[in-house]
């Protein structure tokens, strides 16, 4: 078990708005963790941070002991909520820009998920469905081997049948060396692959413990107590 | 087909009783191979980590054994297997009983009613 990602007491704020207050958080390798929090919270601008696309107003971060720079961004593999993919692309053409740009990229495990979901390499990005499209992007970030891997909204625009081939493609690309972040409203739909969960509320985290913790503790779903905790 | 699990109790936990189930239920023979742990997660739609914990408990207890190298393996101890069904079914019974209890029937008219059921069902099922 390894420190993949350490944030101490990182800050974020947008002239004089606040987005993250003073956070200290590490995350450790064999971890599938959920980023859970209403909108707003702070869950999209730590995982821009993570990813370098914005910076600190205070504090610090890291991952895998790297300063977040060029080093610390070839270990982290990163689904964004909207694509930044050229639709006019092929598969097959996105997946050799993915080979050029990330030196971790397995371009089999790539074909071989696409196969299984029967996704033509040769077809364009803009003839598929929504949901196809995501499931196309997922496969690229998953065939990287990363140490961390940052998903936000994986499963938000897919149907059910497709929802569980993505939490199924996640846990068989699971790696011990790596840990897995996913940010996501759909609680119940992914709950039962977390082992981990953290509850961010205005900007601070408010909960940073095991699924089974909850249960066991509160007697009731990770689900049902967001709905509690964060009650409108 | 993720395994059907409840939201309000911890996982590991339901995992367990599954795999008895498994067991006791004959899916598993005495002696046969587990799957993986990585297998078994993402059959079960579970975290891997969740399911190593629930598969060490009952190694713990004894159904399962493990072997260096070469995986887990479920227990070749019939006594055991048929002492957790036994106990599965006691629990069954009891939470059957408790359920009638609360319908207002006692003891004998419970027996009686069941008689009853097993009558009509006859050539049916069991």
């Amino acid at each position: 078990m390894s420190i993949i990602l350490e944030c101490k007491n990182l800050s974020k704020t947008y002239g004089s708005h606040t987005a993250l207050n003073h956070i200290n958080l590490s995350l450790e390798s064999g971890h599938i963790i959920g980023l859970l929090g209403p909108n707003g919270s702070g869950k999209t601008t730590l995982i821009k941070l993570i990813n370098g696309l914005l910076t600190p107003s205070e504090g610090t971060l890291s991952v895998n002991q790297a300063p977040i720079g060029p080093k610390s961004k070839s270990w982290v593999s990163y689904l964004p909520d909207h694509s930044y993919l050229e639709s006019n692309l092929r598969v097959n053409e996105i997946i050799r820009y993915f080979k050029d740009f990330c030196l971790d990229f397995e371009e089999e495990r790539a074909y071989d998920m696409l196969k299984k979901l029967q996704i033509n390499p040769n077809d364009k990005l803009k003839s598929m469905s929504k949901g196809t499209k995501e499931k196309v992007q997922l496969i690229l970030i998953m065939s990287r081997r990363a140490k961390l891997y940052v998903l936000d909204e994986p499963i938000a625009g897919v149907d059910p049948a497709a929802r569980d081939y993505i939490l199924e493609t996640i846990l068989s690309n699971y790696d011990e060396d790596a840990a897995i972040l996913i940010s996501t409203h759909l609680i119940s739909d992914i709950e039962n692959i977390l082992d981990q969960v953290i509850f961010i509320k205005d900007g601070q985290i408010a909960l940073n413990t095991s699924v089974d913790n909850i249960r066991e503790k509160e007697g009731k779903s990770v689900d049902a107590l967001f709905r509690e905790v964060f009650k409108c | 087909m993720p395994w059907n699990l409840t939201s309000d109790r911890p996982i590991f936990l339901q995992i367990i009783e599954i795999m008895q189930l498994s067991i006791v239920s004959g899916k598993y023979a005495p002696g046969d191979k587990l799957p993986s742990v990585r297998e078994l997660a993402t059959e079960a739609a579970v975290n891997p980590n969740t399911m190593q914990k629930a598969l060490q408990e009952l190694e713990r207890s004894g159904l399962v054994y493990s072997k260096r190298t070469s995986g887990r393996f479920i227990t070749e101890d019939l006594n055991m297997i048929e002492e957790i069904k036994s106990t599965l079914a006691r629990e069954k019974i009891e939470t059957f009983l408790q359920s009638m209890k609360s319908l207002g029937f006692d003891r004998e008219e419970t027996i009686s009613l069941m008689k009853q059921t097993f009558e009509n069902m006859k050539g049916e099922t069991p």
